[in-house]
């Protein structure tokens, strides 16, 4: 389905739609269930299908930008937390000596985490770091 | 400062003032000190081709730089950027305080708008023009506001207990940040647990190095991130050791965690980095901003930020730092307004800034309120403080406007520390990092501040901060260690704000959580469309405003004089004789007291008992050899017909009239109502010895004198502000005492042992 405004906020529209990353539904985290340790940190994550529920809702009401944002972060939720790290670290002024370093991330996001759209938007980030020398040293 | 001979001593009166600490600069866009415009500025426009800008503000493609380039492909839509940059922008501008063109419009048109377009519409309106606009465009309906809770100490106790005040007061963001870096993991559990006391929904971040920022939320500690700085030139930019790429990159990081997030911008900036390319502050701004909404962020934290001190030494700084919020809010991005780095030491420069978000309304209207106090900032002062917090509560009573706060009984604010206290002890005990003993406990419920507490140093922080970052201990772990210690309702509160990241509206634009709902532009969209539409105080939200301490009311009043009236039981009985008649003896001065004098009132507004007043009158007058005679008038409580009627029934011509409030006046039988000999008005500056020389002076004008009047000194105290409430309560009782026609008595009164 496709989300709008009406489905909004979802958690309280469709509490059993929204899922952690391990499949478990809203109502099922509870106090107790932490307690038990049924639940962890792992069920308090959010998917890649709940950010697509919020990207359809933003593009709703007329935020496409913030949709596309919502659709980025959808790629990397299943990228670890060091790769995402070291994505960004790259991305930073000067840490690329050269495009291929960027365009070597922009193709382990592609093959090894299906990220597709943030491959893409580093490989446009590699195109102009180029453009404005942006490969210098900076420490 | 030399005492020059000729100098008007008035300019070293103004050399005194808080406001002469303050340093202003002169306008001079070349080195970067112009707000609005500048010659470097470019013109707005745009170029399309094939679907594509292929310049953009006089810029051909290919001589952009990466913030043109991320403009151009990301926040300029190519559809419809042509007709929108065709408009007159004195129209636009007209059409941003139109009530009749709704919101959306505006949003729309926007997309299709340069940053020297943006900047040179909102140029065109005033300061009261752009408050306006701004409440009309700001995205979600109900303010809100967020509060900074720092310690020079990191002091994890005292984080906690000003924590759960911020949330007893109503902040809907809590921002935290150290002194020492390696304290940030403390930092976060203890705010965490502090905001997790009374309510749950309070969102929380703690700002620190980007990467431990981001680990601190994935172990689930906070809930949004702000410090994502994004700047107008690519030299700044760069040297801020980011890029539009690396920004965004980040941006879609956070969502990817389910944190909210924002950005951070603002004017003077690029001032201070040294790159401003002599662009104006403004249009510095809306590149900053035309790139935040090309990112997708939902919103930013703009107003000069850490830039807002340098601005406002610029002519048109503050009116500025308005123009750049509007310009978020117009561009569809939730507004964190600022109001936040103290950018004058004046407490009426600070009052002006801040009114007009207090009365527009913002979806936090300051970016950090600092809850405590300044010196405990750990940010740096804000615009408002622990110090002022009371003075802006009484700013969203006086204008019935809601800043987002509301005001907290003394009984409220000790409950809450104490539980946040011994929450986070019990979290830090169960999980084997620290115990607090009962002193640093008991130091820390009353202390306004640091320096009172004997709690936590920084260094002992560092090793509990540096325990739960090397035990990767998770939010998880602290909800558990709440529970198990008894404080269910603090485990429960906090787990409710790490499940909003499981569905992630509170991702959306301007959301913040409300009696445990997520209220964003969404389900809680502005509709201003003129009076009686946007946001209102709703009855029991007014309720809650006005509920400031400390309010006066006519029990209240009575009260206070029903104590009052057992002590002067002690001192003065009056007795009252029968009908007063005009008197013949010319050695006769009439003092004349009000209806409710000594029989419902027993002391002045200064504080003296009636007793002691009318003791040393007569006691004045008996010196110089004459006779006081007391009446009571009833058909007056007005001083000046209280004296000119007992001046008429003075054998002497000469009396004093006088109200239980203390104002008192000399009168004489042949003169005009309001044409009195001496008048007392500031009674509650009125001292005995000017009661003792009214006594004399009458005595003296009775005796064909003309003696100095008494005059009262004044500093010039406002004294309606501190005495017109209880002023009014008190004459109400008086005049209530009155009857037309009621026949003055006269009245014999025997002082007891008064002063004399």
């Amino acid at each position: 389905m496709r989300f709008t405004a009406k489905d909004y906020p979802i958690a309280e529209k469709h509490p059993d739609k929204v899922k952690g990353a391990r499949g478990k539904a809203l109502p099922e985290i509870t106090l107790d269930a932490v307690l038990d340790g049924a639940v962890t940190i792992e069920d308090l994550r959010i998917t890649p299908e709940a950010l697509a529920a919020q990207a359809d809702v933003a593009r709703a009401v007329g935020r496409p930008r913030l949709a596309d944002n919502f659709l980025r972060a959808a790629d990397l939720v299943g990228v670890p937390q060091d790769v995402v790290m070291r994505a960004y670290e790259l991305l930073r002024p000067g840490r690329a000596k050269s495009k291929d370093d960027l365009l070597a991330m922009a193709a382990l996001m592609r093959t090894s985490h299906k990220a597709e759209r943030i491959a893409n938007f580093i490989e446009e980030a590699a195109d102009v770091y180029e453009q404005r020398g942006l490969f210098t040293k900076r420490y | 400062m030399t005492d020059a001979p000729n100098r008007w001593r008035r300019f070293a009166d103004w050399d005194e003032r808080p406001l002469r600490l303050d340093k202003f600069a002169v306008e001079d866009w070349k080195n970067g000190f112009a707000a609005f415009s500048s010659p470097a500025d470019p013109k707005p426009g745009i170029g399309i081709a094939g679907g594509r800008v292929i310049s953009l503000d006089g810029v051909l493609e290919r001589d952009f730089d990466m913030i043109d380039r991320f403009i151009a492909a990301y926040h300029l839509d190519p559809a419809t950027a042509p007709e929108s940059m065709a408009m007159d922008s004195a129209e636009i501008a007209r059409m941003l305080v139109d009530m009749h063109v709704p919101r959306e419009k505006l949003v729309r048109l926007a997309h299709g708008l340069t940053p020297a377009k943006l900047a040179d519409v909102v140029s065109r309106l005033n300061a009261l023009e752009i408050a306006f606009a701004y409440s009309k465009m700001r995205a979600r309906k109900t303010p809100g506001n967020q509060g900074h809770v720092t310690n020079a100490k990191d002091d994890p106790l005292q984080l906690a207990a000003d924590a759960a005040s911020a949330v007893a007061l109503g902040f809907d963001e809590v921002e935290t940040t150290m002194r020492v870096a390696r304290n940030a993991w403390s930092n976060a559990v203890a705010c965490a647990v502090g905001a997790a006391v009374g309510r749950w929904g309070t969102l929380f971040q703690c700002s620190s190095e980007e990467a431990e920022e981001l680990q601190i939320g994935m172990a689930g500690f906070t809930s949004y991130a702000e410090t994502v700085s994004v700047y107008g030139t690519e030299k700044t930019f760069v040297d801020g050791d980011d890029t539009p790429w690396s920004k965004a990159f980040l941006a879609a990081a956070y969502a990817s965690r389910g944190i909210k997030m924002r950005c951070t911008s603002g004017a003077g900036s690029e001032l201070l980095m040294g790159f401003h390319e002599s662009k104006s502050l403004l249009y510095l701004e809306a590149r900053c901003l035309c790139l935040q909404r090309g990112m997708g962020v939902q919103g930013t934290q703009n107003g000069g930020i850490d830039g807002a001190p340098v601005t406002a030494t610029v002519p048109g700084g503050m009116r500025e730092l308005m123009a750049e919020n509007l310009l978020a809010v117009w561009l569809d991005l939730e507004c964190a307004s600022g109001n936040d780095a103290r950018a004058t030491e004046s407490e009426i420069r600070v009052g002006a800034k801040i009114m007009p978000y207090l009365i527009a309304g913002s979806d936090l209207i300051c970016s950090g309120f600092g809850s405590i106090l300044k010196y405990d900032n750990s940010f740096n002062p804000s615009l408002m403080n622990g110090e002022e917090l009371e003075d802006y509560l009484v700013l969203q009573r006086d204008f019935e406007a809601d800043g987002g706060l509301t005001p907290v009984p003394e009984g409220k604010a000790l409950d809450v520390r104490q539980r946040g206290i011994d929450a986070l002890s019990a979290v830090y005990e169960e999980l084997g990092l620290a115990s607090a003993t009962a002193d640093m406990k008991a130091s820390v419920l009353v202390a306004s501040g640091s320096d009172e507490t004997r709690s936590f140093m920084p260094r002992e922080v560092a090793v509990i901060s540096e325990a739960i970052k090397a035990r990767g201990i998770t939010v998880i772990d602290v909800i558990k260690a709440l529970a198990t210690r008894g404080f269910r309702d603090e485990a429960e509160n906090l787990l409710n704000v790490v499940k909003l990241r499981v569905s992630g509206d509170y991702l959306q634009t301007s959301a913040m959580v409300r009696n445990g709902r997520v209220v964003s532009a969404i389900n809680d969209p502005n509709d201003y469309q003129g009076p009686g539409s946007g946001y209102r105080l709703s009855d029991e939200r007014r309720r809650e405003v006005m509920g400031i301490r400390d309010v006066l009311d006519q029990k209240e009043v009575l009260r206070s004089e029903a104590q009052h009236q057992k002590e002067e039981a002690r001192h003065i009985d009056y007795h009252e004789l029968g009908e007063a008649h005009p008197g013949d003896d010319a050695r006769e001065v009439v003092i004349g007291i009000s209806p409710a004098f000594g029989l419902k009132l027993f002391q002045t507004t200064a504080g003296h008992r009636l007793s002691d007043v009318l003791g040393v009158m007569t006691a004045a007058i008996r010196a110089r050899g004459l006779t006081p005679r007391i009446v009571r008038f009833r058909h007056t409580a007005d001083t000046s017909f209280l004296g000119l009627s007992a001046a008429r029934l003075a054998g002497s011509g000469i009396g004093i009239g006088i109200q239980a409030k203390g104002t008192a006046v000399i009168h004489q039988k042949d003169r005009l109502p309001h044409h009195n000999l001496e008048l007392f008005s500031n009674a509650p500056i009125t001292r005995l010895e000017h009661y003792r020389g009214m006594g004399a002076n009458a005595a003296a004008y009775a005796l064909g004198e003309m003696p100095e009047p008494v005059v009262v000194p004044t500093r010039g105290e406002a004294m309606g502000s501190r005495y017109h409430a209880r002023v009014a309560m008190i004459y109400a009782i008086e005049t209530e005492m009155t009857s037309e026609g009621a026949t003055p008595l006269d009245v014999a009164v025997n002082l007891k042992g008064t002063a004399a």
